[in-house]
């Protein structure tokens, strides 16, 4: 990534226990990849769970998948591909010291994971409607195994902690855009953009994992 | 990526010698007032010390949590309390000691108070991060109390299921509090990884850097790739309570071996969490008390980081009983016996640090001995338990509980003594009573055997562990094991005693008291709010006893007085070594 140079003698962002901007830069940028590390292996126990169960009973999550809507499933992986793109656009802005395409590509980036949210809310709603709940409280009469409600206790804990990520990254997105309009990044300095964009590439790989290993198993 | 590799290397500074001032009148503790500024402090030090007071409560909560169950323990029946309030107090004394108190022990007080003073920084990377971890510990511990008034626990530290996910008692919120805390574990040690890499002095590079960062460095790596998983673990162990998920249920078509299998996959690397910072204290002190060059500085390097390396293959023999594949069982044997490798190698090169050194008892350098010796029974009776026809006779008995106390007690507590006494004056200004302190230590090391040598016995006869009952064979060796840790506790009352005594009317420090060539002596004590007041260059190796004092105080001569000023002090340098001379 392009080096931020200080050109222009902007220097209120630098805490005082830095030597100067790019230390700076470069610890956050750390901190960030060791943090996605640690996502990595928060999501890693449930890819874990995933296989045992699928290795014990493959029949099972061949029947169970096909309750899910591949359709939709695929419309919110375009979805948060786009979002990828636009965050990666919005750092672009950043990092070329256009803010005003900064906060254009944030609200973008904010409007698609809105979508991809809503999207996930009526696949949800549809589901407990039929009685699709996770674990002992399950009734759907749909699916001829005895341990579908397993399938689908794994499906809600994924793709909820997912959701979950995703109304982080919707709430840091919404303080970025209020700290680009308070003027406070600049070329010299765009460290939360560029680390939210981070987080936010993971999120959506997460998602690139989810969406086959769930909905495209047939 | 922006680095200037290809210009600098050979960059010229000016360094000069600056001498710590002694006794000063403005350090840390007073240069901000007030309870406000302490709460809302982002300096590394106060920090280290919120967290020195929270694990001292904690401390005296699980140590007294131990007396009661080994007094319940002096008669084979009921002496005074009933079998579930037993559960109930040996699942918190195992629950608090481990994750309220050894987790956070070294890394979190001594790492913090001493880990940017190693590297001549003025903080840690990121200071607000390292604030909020404390409050995370806070809530985290704010929600086991709420458990503990609101049903309690009886599931042992383990919460294994399916008893977890069904016993009465408020079994959610502890694991919510554990799930909590683990967050701040994370962030302690993702802020310690980026703390060694971007924020050294000129000078240090990484064949400079003081085997306690190793340490540190190596326990990081394991709590930022092991506690993630605990961190998911209790999650679905909390929506297994919540919305019955299944997963670990066997009534409801899940698999708690798989429980099993995901708990120790944290809490194996968590015994090293538990231990390895430790064995990075007692180098220091090993080496400046010996006023010798650390033998083997690599072989201890890098040693630390094997042991967090097989540390995450081993976990499966926690399991040797729950009904492994026989493969795997002697799969995770032969791993175990590997761990013992590298521990060997350390115990060997600390020995030979001590070797033709010029050896000062002093209580840092006891507390080293007490530990080499009890973690070596610590260690030597954790690879009989790694042997498969050996454990199935031994597990769950009082072997394994006497095993585990002396790694746990015998090693870490106890370098952490050694560390507590080591940096006593640097982090207070204050000295403590050389006498009291060697009594309390002998004191301990007697109770402490007396307390746990009779429990390998024991459980070799058969004595399970987490019994309330017993039949009569075992009473003497409980009465023995009882009378020990009353001992123990005289021990931890005269510690409690002259460290108080210390802080009130102690002696004032001088800023280095031991002759150390470490860092963090050569600032004043108590050190300065930034740490130092000039940027300090390293010129030569952590342990270099054989050089002069003065080539150990070097630093910036052209650097303005350290803190304060932002932009002014974006001078000519940054990492990388230029200064060979």
């Amino acid at each position: 990534m392009a080096q931020p140079s200080v050109t222009e003698e902007r220097l209120e962002h630098l805490q005082h226990h830095f030597i100067d901007s790019d230390q700076q830069f470069e610890a956050s940028k750390m901190g960030m990849w060791i943090f996605l590390v640690t996502e990595i292996l928060f999501f890693g126990g449930l890819f874990l769970a995933y296989i045992v169960y699928r290795a014990w009973y493959p029949e099972l999550y061949l029947l169970a998948s096909e309750e899910l809507h591949t359709f939709w499933g695929a419309v919110n992986t375009v979805v948060l591909i786009g979002s990828s793109l636009t965050v990666a656009m919005a750092i672009r802005s950043a990092q070329l010291n256009q803010i005003k395409g900064l906060i254009i590509n944030l609200w973008i980036t904010i409007g698609l994971a809105t979508v991809f949210m809503v999207i996930k809310y009526f696949e949800y709603t549809e589901k407990f409607a039929k009685g699709i709940l996770p674990g002992a409280h399950y009734s759907y009469e749909g699916i001829a195994h005895e341990k579908a409600n397993i399938f689908f206790s794994i499906y809600y804990m994924m793709t909820g902690l997912h959701g979950i990520h995703v109304l982080v990254g919707i709430g840091l997105m919404l303080w970025l855009v209020y700290k680009a309009k308070k003027k406070v990044f600049h070329s010299g300095y765009y460290t939360p953009v560029e680390i939210t964009g981070l987080y936010w590439h993971l999120v959506d790989i997460i998602w690139i994992f989810l969406f086959p290993l769930l909905y495209l198993i047939d | 990526m922006a680095t200037n590799e290809a210009t600098s290397n050979v960059k010229r500074i000016q360094v000069r010698r600056f001498k710590p001032e002694e006794f000063p009148e403005k350090h840390y503790l007073n240069e901000e007032k007030g309870i406000w500024a302490w709460m809302t402090t982002v300096d590394h030090k106060k920090i280290g010390l919120m967290y020195l007071a929270s694990i001292t409560f904690f401390f005296f909560i699980a140590g007294v949590l131990a007396i009661l169950l080994r007094t319940e323990l002096l008669t084979p029946a009921r002496s005074f309390m009933d079998a579930d309030v037993y559960n109930q107090v040996f699942t918190l004394h195992g629950a608090i000691m481990i994750f309220f108190f050894l987790i956070p022990s070294v890394p979190a007080v001594l790492g913090n108070f001493v880990l940017p003073m190693q590297l001549g920084a003025k903080d840690v990377a990121f200071p607000r991060l390292n604030l909020a971890s404390f409050y995370i510990y806070v809530i985290g511990a704010l929600f086991t109390f709420f458990a503990i008034f609101t049903g309690g626990v009886d599931t042992g530290w383990t919460f294994y299921t399916p008893y977890s996910a069904t016993t009465g008692g408020n079994v959610m919120a502890m694991t919510f509090g554990v799930f909590i805390l683990g967050f701040s574990s994370i962030l302690t040690g993702l802020n310690f990884i980026v703390t060694i890499h971007k924020m050294r002095s000129p000078g240090i590079t990484w064949n400079r850097l003081p085997l306690n960062l190793w340490g540190l460095y190596a326990t990081s790596i394991i709590q930022i790739l092991a506690t993630p998983v605990l961190a998911i673990t209790l999650l679905l162990l909390t929506m297994e309570r919540l919305l019955s998920i299944g997963i670990f249920d066997p009534a409801l078509g899940g698999d708690p071996v798989l429980y099993q299998h995901f708990f120790w996959f944290y809490s194996h690397p968590a015994v090293y969490i538990m231990i390895v910072p430790g064995f990075g204290i007692i180098s220091e002190v090993i080496s400046t008390f010996s006023r010798k060059v650390i033998f083997g500085y690599w072989a201890i390097a890098l040693s630390s980081l094997a042991i967090a390396f097989i540390g995450f293959l081993v976990w499966g023999h926690h399991m040797f009983t729950a009904g492994q594949s026989s493969l795997a069982n002697m799969v995770f044997s032969f791993l175990t016996f590997l761990v013992g490798i590298p521990t060997g190698i350390k115990i060997f090169n600390w020995l030979a640090t001590m070797y033709k050194g010029s050896i000062d008892m002093k209580a840092p350098m006891l507390y080293a001995m007490v530990f080499l010796f009890l973690f070596t029974i610590g260690g030597f009776t954790g690879i009989m338990l790694g042997a498969l026809s050996v454990d199935i006779h031994l597990h769950d008995t009082y072997y394994v509980v006497a095993h585990f106390h002396y790694v746990m007690m015998g090693g870490m507590v106890m370098a952490f003594f050694a560390g507590l006494h080591y940096w006593w004056p640097k982090m207070f200004g204050k000295m403590y009573s050389e006498f009291w302190a060697r009594i309390a230590c002998a004191i301990l090391f007697i109770g402490f055997n007396m307390t746990f040598l009779p429990q390998f016995v024991m459980g070799a006869q058969g004595m399970p562990r987490r019994y309330f009952n017993y039949i009569d064979q075992f009473q003497s060796f409980h009465v023995f094991s009882t009378i020990g840790a009353y001992v123990m506790s005289v021990a931890f009352l005269i510690m409690a005693a002259y460290l108080l005594h210390s802080l009130l009317k102690g002696k004032r420090a001088p800023s280095n008291p031991w002759g150390s060539r470490a860092l963090e002596w050569q600032s004043s004590s108590p050190p300065p709010l930034h740490n130092f007041h000039h940027v300090p260059v390293i010129i030569n190796g952590p342990y270099d006893y054989h050089k002069p004092m003065s080539e150990f105080q070097l630093g910036i001569a052209a650097s303005h007085n350290g803190h304060h000023h932002h932009g002014e002090e974006a001078v000519t340098v940054d990492k990388s070594e230029k200064e060979q001379a």
